[in-house]
This record gives structure tokens, sequence and C-alpha cells, in this order.
């Protein structure tokens, strides 16, 4: 059978996601009733999903999951690790054995720092450092790879209904202030747990419902800077583009809505003249990061979350308030399953991005 | 495409000239102080319009117009009566066929005040 | 000469019903083909002199003439063909180099040809341009590495130059004295009115065409013909012709005939002197060179035009852009080996260089692997016909395309080849005044306006096809191609899936 690096995959499925502004955490439990609602978006090949504020404990420290195919890829993998990073705490991660959940790999999860005197060595900053380890690890140690790798957050993904999938995780026991969800209906058979969403990189988690026109000449131009696109999802591609314009390039979240999701040149030229050269100049600096094609996708970051649909609005996506809670999903039965009564209920503009903030960013900065 | 006339002679109202490399269509001028309208006998050259027409059933063949015209734009016919360029006005097709027909669009048909 | 080693290949064929004896032929043919025999009342022609440019066909009123095969034959050989044995008997006489016009008419393979484009379905609606925004412009230039702020938090513009186009597509360098005078204005006025550019070629650029500066490319080629500093400041870009694809290695050459009037004043050489351009610049023995020459005309610009570099497309070409990525040049043009040209020694033409969709396909890889893609734009030209290569060649990697003979075909040319000759009947490849008369540049002009909406159209109508609404999105999407007819190293080199994968 094909691993998914062989094969494009495009994606027709459900997401959803939650926040809590006010950093409260609540149970997993709401996010699952949420997708559950959302059944017959997927077909059983993909679940999965992201938490954040999930570990209290060991929040200063990177949270690795990581999959193993074999024991040998596990010992290997370990090594590698351990030359690199301080590891804290290591253990599976906690699964409840379900009828539905068959042929899982090896879980484990790390809780690491990088090894000071090797972070030194590197000349990188700290997050680089973690993200280059993490390439290393999936492109070149055979059978592991690593799904999540953020600080105080994880991502929890299989193969099979998204419901299930939390069941298997046993999801219901974490308690996070935000979580996101996506399941998946890919039009062929990957059956490898790396290929569901949400897809992650460091801090950022992208659920994504959508397939985009662009992948390759996205693809293309992103390889350029380090990143390596080993899965031939979409997905893979929207994270590494986010990653690369919020972190390296220092963009805020509506510039890079604006970049990925960049109004038509008419709209510009009937923008006042401050609004439109900027657009002008984000459209002609990252014409390569424009991403066309349906999507609808939930970035989750260290500090919020953002909605973002393609200008073209090609999916859907619904966004429910109240209190300090925001309701983010690709159906309005999802959301009002969990909160029936919404003080505002919405849809968002193609190309508009709904980016909702901690009321307390951690860090100071949003 | 126009079709193969053979062994006819034909008379046109618009005439080549040419000489050391430039060449241009010469067909009557429609002038404001007609010269061959002046000079005509029987009034069978009238100003119609702004285009000088030929009444062919008064034309008695004199040649007069022939003679008159600076430009050597009008010409006996087959029939004896004189023939000039009138513009297409008679064969109603609207842009003068000399107009329609040349392949460099060097003749124009404009108006004139 | 008593013994005619050269039967004519071509012959006028004409009707006799047809034929009304208005001698419009006799008039018309530069060559003097055509003849009226006064005893006879009777059109002849002298198939010796007719090189099937189809003037007197396209202008016989009842249409009875035309140019076939005159079917002389050599007995069948497959090494021996009737063209090679011509060719030694036309060098046994005159013991001359052969010289060609146009591009590489030779059985190689069209990569193009073999490429076939991709159309969304179910998973991914496709988009109808009628009725949604269908984008085609593009910004050729050098992309900066960072972005700057001000105090205010707000993004700097730090863009260099660019070049701003409505459409992917600029016609390539055609020089004044290789083209007409009305060749030039069509071309100028129709990128006018397009938003694209056109190129001066080296020849120059003659003074009446300044106004058209905002669409204007300057060439500076290795004659340095016509290459002052009003020149340079003139055009919206500079354009150092290292190379051209229908002769790599070699420079261009008009004879003396050709250098007359307007000619030898925008030049700036003397009247009936050849303009023979040297093989390489001959202050551009090496790539540090060239980053010398890329920054004087910088300098003598006040770093205002972006500069581009126009190579071949040869062997080691994918090296060669990467040099050039380096030196500061804002754009890389690559000509394929099936690019056209006003004359070229017909050996060079026809076996050196190669296909335009290799040499993308190669030059895009590498400088996306060395992470220098974002330095440099590329154009690509060397036989794009239709707007179907271009779609091709955006998504193979290029940012834009070159057109010259496509926009010599919508002028009238016929593709006869016989440029060098200098008798173009069409107006085009021609000096003499009478000649070049022909083409009307109001007609002209509008003719290319209306091939290069026609193509912008259908770009926009393939694009929707893929679910794409911007072209910025096909550069380099090479997914969205696959190949047919084409082997493993083939595929591996354009870098696409045979179709069905």
């Amino acid at each position: 059978m094909q691993r998914e690096g062989q094969v494009r995959i495009p994606s027709g499925c459900a997401i959803s996601g939650i926040i809590d502004k006010s950093g409260k955490r609540i149970s997993g439990e709401a996010i699952i009733k949420s997708i559950s609602v959302m059944h017959d978006r997927s077909n059983g090949l993909g679940g999965g999903f992201a938490a954040y504020g999930i570990y209290p404990e060991y929040k200063d420290y990177y949270a690795l999951h990581i999959f193993y195919d074999s024991v040998t890829a596990k010992r290997e993998c370990e090594e590698y690790l351990e030359g690199r990073f301080d590891i804290i705490n290591l253990s599976k991660i906690p699964v409840r054995k379900i009828r539905e959940i068959t042929d899982e790999p090896l879980i484990w999860r790390y809780f690491v720092t990088p090894l000071p005197t090797r972070l030194a060595d590197s000349q990188l900053d700290e997050r680089e450092f973690v993200a280059r380890r993490v390439f290393r690890i999936n492109t070149l140690i055979d059978g592991a790879y690593v799904f999540s790798c953020g600080k105080d957050m994880g991502v929890f993904k299989a193969v099979g209904f998204p419901e299930d999938v939390a069941r298997f995780y046993k999801l219901e026991d974490y308690e996070g202030w935000c979580f996101t969800a996506h399941g998946r209906y890919p039009t062929n058979t990957p059956g490898w747990w790396g290929g569901a969403h949400p897809f992650a990189l460091l801090d950022y988690s992208v659920v994504h419902n959508g397939e985009i026109s662009s992948y390759d000449a996205n693809r293309r131009a992103i390889e350029m800077y380090g990143y390596k696109c080993t899965l031939r999802t979409d997905t893979e591609v929207i994270t590494y583009i986010i990653d690369y314009l919020r972190r390296k390039k220092g963009l805020s979240y509506e510039e890079i809505a604006s970049v990925i999701a960049a109004p038509f040149w008419k709209t510009i030229e009937r923008m006042p003249p401050q609004e439109r050269e900027t657009h002008e100049y984000l459209r002609v600096m990252f014409a390569a990061q424009l991403i066309t094609g349906p999507f609808s996708i939930i970035v989750g970051f260290e500090n919020g979350v953002m909605a973002l649909n393609d200008r073209l609005k090609l999916r859907s996506m619904v966004i429910g308030e109240k209190g300090d809670k925001v309701y983010i999903a690709s159906e309005e039965a999802a959301i009002r399953i969990i909160e029936p009564s919404l003080e505002k209920v919405w849809a968002p503009k193609g190309g508009q991005p709904v980016v909702v903030y901690l009321n307390n960013p951690k860090g100071g900065k949003a | 495409m126009a079709r193969a006339l053979k062994g006819i002679k034909i008379n046109p109202k618009i005439k080549i000239e040419e000489k050391d490399g430039i060449s241009f269509a010469v067909s009557c001028r429609h002038c404001r102080e007609p010269l061959c309208v002046k000079g005509c006998i029987t009034g069978a050259l009238t100003v119609c319009d702004g285009v000088i027409t030929v009444d062919r059933n008064r034309c008695v063949s004199c040649y007069t117009c022939v003679l008159s015209c600076p430009y050597g734009a009008v010409s006996p016919s087959d029939d004896g009566a004189v023939q000039k360029c009138e513009l297409c006005v008679k064969t109603a097709e609207g842009t003068p066929a000399c107009v329609r027909g040349c392949p460099n669009n060097a003749i124009v048909f404009e108006e004139r005040e | 000469m008593a013994i005619n080693y050269l039967y004519p290949e071509y012959e006028a064929a004409r009707n006799y019903d047809r034929c009304i004896t208005c001698r419009a032929c006799e008039r018309q043919c530069a060559n003097g083909a055509h003849e009226y025999v006064d005893e006879a009342d009777k059109m002849v022609c002298d198939d010796s002199k007719c090189v099937n440019c189809h003037r007197c066909v396209s202008l016989c009123p009842t249409r009875a003439l035309k140019i076939v095969k005159s079917g002389n034959t050599y007995k069948e050989n497959t090494n021996w063909s009737g063209k090679t044995i011509d060719e030694i008997y036309r060098q046994a006489e005159s013991g001359g180099v052969l010289l060609s016009s146009m591009g590489n008419p030779e059985n190689y393979p069209v990569y193009f040809d073999k490429i076939l484009i991709n159309a969304s379905q179910v998973t991914n609606p496709s988009i109808d341009p009628l009725r949604e925004p269908m984008e085609t412009k593009v910004s050729l230039g050098s992309r900066p590495h960072n972005i700057q702020r001000d105090e205010n938090g707000r993004i700097i513009n730090n863009l260099p130059p660019q070049l701003s186009l409505s459409m992917p597509v600029m016609f390539s360098a055609m020089s004044y004295g290789s083209i007409s005078y009305n060749a030039h204005e069509s071309l100028a006025r129709a990128a006018e009115e397009l938003g694209i550019l056109y190129n001066t070629g080296e020849g120059g650029l003659h003074e009446d065409f300044y106004k058209y500066g905002k669409n204007t490319i300057v060439q500076v080629a290795s004659g340095r013909f016509g290459v002052h500093p009003e020149y340079l400041n003139s055009g919206m870009a500079i354009e150092i012709k290292i190379g051209q694809g229908a002769k790599p290695g070699i420079g261009g050459h008009l004879p003396g005939t050709k250098i007359v009037g307007d000619i030898s004043r925008t030049r700036m050489i003397p009247e009936g002197s050849d303009a023979i351009s040297p093989a390489p610049h001959h202050d551009i023995y090496s790539i540090e060179d060239l980053r010398q020459l890329v920054f004087s005309l910088k300098e003598a610009t006040d770093y205002k035009k972006p500069v581009i570099v126009k190579i071949a497309a040869v062997h080691n070409v994918a090296v060669i852009a990467s040099g050039i990525a380096r030196s500061g040049a804002d754009i890389i043009a690559i000509d394929g080996f099936r690019g056209g040209t006003g004359a070229a020694p017909t050996r060079i033409r026809d076996n050196v260089g190669i296909p335009i969709e290799l040499a993308l396909a190669s030059t895009d890889r590498r400088l996306r692997e060395e992470g220098i893609r974002d330095n440099v734009s590329i154009v690509v030209g060397g036989s794009i016909r239709s707007s179907a290569d271009i779609i091709k060649s955006v998504a193979l990697g290029a940012d834009c395309v070159y057109i010259a003979t496509g926009a010599l075909l919508a002028l009238g040319c016929h593709l006869c080849r016989s440029c060098h000759s200098g008798r173009c009947n069409w107006g085009i490849a021609t000096q003499i005044p009478e000649l070049v008369k022909r083409l009307n540049p109001d007609m002209g002009y509008k003719r290319l306006v209306n091939l290069m909406n026609a193509w912008r159209h259908e770009i926009k109508e393939m694009l929707g096809g893929m679910g794409i609404n911007s072209i910025e999105s096909l550069k380099g999407n090479r997914l969205m191609l696959r190949g047919a007819g084409l082997n493993e190293k083939e595929l591996k080199i354009l870098g696409i899936k045979y179709a069905g994968e």
C-alpha cells in the first residue's frame, strides 16, 4: 500500500474549533460532541484534534508526539533525541482500545527542551532548532514520525471517524482553552495515521477543509526555505506557509490572510492609498504563497486561533459567539449542539480573517 | 471574392497613378467649388448632399467635364455618358467599395467641412 | 549558368480559368516572379524566383494562384535528403556559409506538444472566467529577502523596480534594421494598448518611438549599437543580450545594404557598413564581468530600471542562470533553440542549442534548489506558439514569455524564411520604402492587440478549468501537467508525471 508521500489526496471534510478567550480550560467533551454531529462529512479514513493548554505542568517544554512503526524506529529516534534534547519525561500516550480503531502504531510522548550546548553550537534560535530536528526525524529516520511539537499543546490523530479517535485517545480527560477538530473524506485509502489532520509545526496547527489548486506552486516555493513537504497533502503546505510568514517574516495574522487569501487586483485598486500600497506590496512580494482553490482553515497558535476562507468562499464556515467562548465550524449544527443559545452567529466573507486572541496573551505579544 | 470576367475591358471610376515608388488612387475629390459642374452645359452634373452626381439621362457626352477636371477624375463610360466616383451612394452599400477593398487602409472615407 | 543544379522547390500554380490578368501579382512580387506576356495575353511565373511568401496568393482577386511543391524528386534516400543535397550544391557554387532566417524548422521533438494540462472536477470546482475575476497580472523583478517596517509598524515598500504586465507575455527583441520602422511602430502601439512591453532589439531606438518608452525594453547587445545614456533611460528596463536561441555563441549580422538613413543613424554607425555584432561582449569574459556591467547600467540609470539578462538555452543553462541570479540581474530571459532570427548561419540555427521546455524546467529546479529563485524572474522564448504553450511554460516555472514569430505572423508574415534577402513582400523584414509601406501600423497594431486579447481569454479559460483564478498560483505548479509520449528521462528533467499517474 502506498504511503501518503507517493500519492496526492484531496480533502473533503469537516472542521470545528472552540476557544475560550479568558484562557479557562474546558474538557475535550465539547469538541467531540461538535465534530460527531458532522459524521457524514467524513468517511472514517482520518480524524484528529489539536488541543491547547493541556500540559500546564510541562508548559515550558516542547511536547513531542511521535508515531513509531517498529521498536527499531523508536530506538533510533530516542537515540537521536537524547543527543540533542534534555528529555524531562517520556511515556506512551494513554489510549483506550476500541473496535473502531485498529492497526495503531506505537504512540509516544516526550517533554523535551534543547540541550544548551547543542543549541548554542547550532547558532539557531530555539524554535528553529526544534523545527529542524523534527524535519530531520521525519525525513531520515524510517518509521518514526513526529506529528506534534509545540509547547503546552498537542495533536491527537488516527485513521477512523473523529469521535472514535477521540475515544481512543481519551480526549475527554484533557482540558484546554482551545480545541480544533477535523474529520476526513479522502478519495482513496491512505491507511496511514500521519496523514490525518491536524497538521502541526511547533505551536501552529492547521485543520483544513478543501483542495488547493496551487499546491505544487506553493510547495515548490516553500521548499526553498528549508521546509520539506513529506506528505503531499495540501494541509502540510498551508502549515509551513503560515509558519514561514509568521515566524520568519514577522507578518501579522491579518497580513498573512492578505497573502494567502489575497484580495483581487480590482479590489486593491479601489482601496485608500496606504492600504492599497501595502496590499500591492504583499501580493508582489509573496505571490508564491497565494493559495488558490477552495479552503476553509482553522489555525491554532500560541495565543489564539485564526479562521479563514478562500477568497471565492468555496467552503462553508460558521462562527458562533457567547461570552468569552468563540466557536468555529463547517456547519451551524455543530455549534448549536454544544451551545444552543448563542449571542452572535455569522459567516465570514471569503478572504476575511477572523483572528481570536486570548484576553491575556502569553509573553505579552499577540 | 471577385468573379473572373474574362475578355471584358473595364473602365474603372478610380485609377492608380504611380511614379518613382509612390502610388495613389485618384477618384473624384467632390470639390467644394467643382469646375466640372460649372462647365456642364446640360446640368447633368449636380451637387447633392456634398456628393457630385451624374444624371445619365441629361448627359450629352460633350466631355467638357472630362477636360475641366484638374484631377482627371471624370472619364467616358461604355454607353457614352460620363462616369466618376459617386461615393457609392447609388449602390447603397454604405462604405464605398474602394475603402472596403483596400488591403492597406490607404483609402479612408472622412467627413470634411 | 548552363547547368541548373537547383530546381525550384515551389511553384506558383495558376488556374487560368480564374486569372483575369489584372497583373496585381506582377506588381506585388518584389522578387519579380510573375510577368505579363503581351503576345500571349497571359501571366506566367518564373518559379526560381518564388520564395513562397504568399503575397500574390493573398492579393489575387479571383484566388487564381496557389503555391505548391514542384514535385521534382530525387531518388528516395533517408540519409541524403533532397534538402541536404541542394545545400551541398549551393556551397559548391558560392563557397560561402549557408544563411537562413526564422527559427529551426528541423524535425526535433516539440515538448510542448507532448504535455497535457489538468482540469478540476468534483473535489475542486473549476472557475468560470466569464463570471468570476480571473487575474493574469504579473510583476517581474527581484524580491528582497526581508520585510522592513517603519516606526508605526507599517510595511515599507522595499521592492526593487518591477515591471508590471497585464498578462504574462512580452514582445521579444527584433532589431530596427532586421525589421522595418512600421513593424516597430505596430509593436510599440500594441504593447501600449495591451499594457505589456516590447523590445527594441540590438538596433537602438528610433527617436520617434521614445514616446512609447513606458512600454519599451531597451536592449544592449554585444555590438552596443545605438547605446547612449538617453537610450538607456528611455525604456522601462534594460536587457543585456548575451545570446539568442537561434544562434547561440555568435552575434547578429545586418548587411551593409540595409544600413541606410534612419537605420544608420539609430545604430550610430556609418551608412553602408556591415553591422556585425561580435560573438561575446568584449567586456564580459566571465560572470564577474557580467556583474560589473549590470551594475554600470544600474548606475547609469540611477537604479530605477530592472536589468534583464538574455541568454540562449545551451547545455549548462541552469548553471549559467544560477550565476546570473547572483550577479544583480533582476530578470533572466532564456531563448530556446527554436527561436527566430533575421539571419543566421543555417548550421548553427539548426544544430546548436536545446529546447526551451527542458531548459526552463532545469533552470527553475536549479534555482529553487539553491534557494535563489526569488532573486530573479524567468522569461522564456523560443517558439511560444499559442496560449497553451504559455500555460505550460508558466506551470513549468516561468514568470512570463517572450513572443516574436507569433507577433510577426499576426502582422502578415508567412514564414517564407527569406528575411535575409531584405525583400520581404509583407513590409516586415525589409527597409525598401515601397515594401515597408505595405505594412500599415494602424492595421498592424490592431491585429497584434486582437491576437493577445484572444490569448488572454484562452489563458483565463484554461486557468479557470484548473480551478485557479490567479496566474501566480500556476507558476511552478507542475502537478497540473502530465506527459504523453515522453520517456523516463524526459519526464524526470521536466519534473512532471506521465498521464494516468
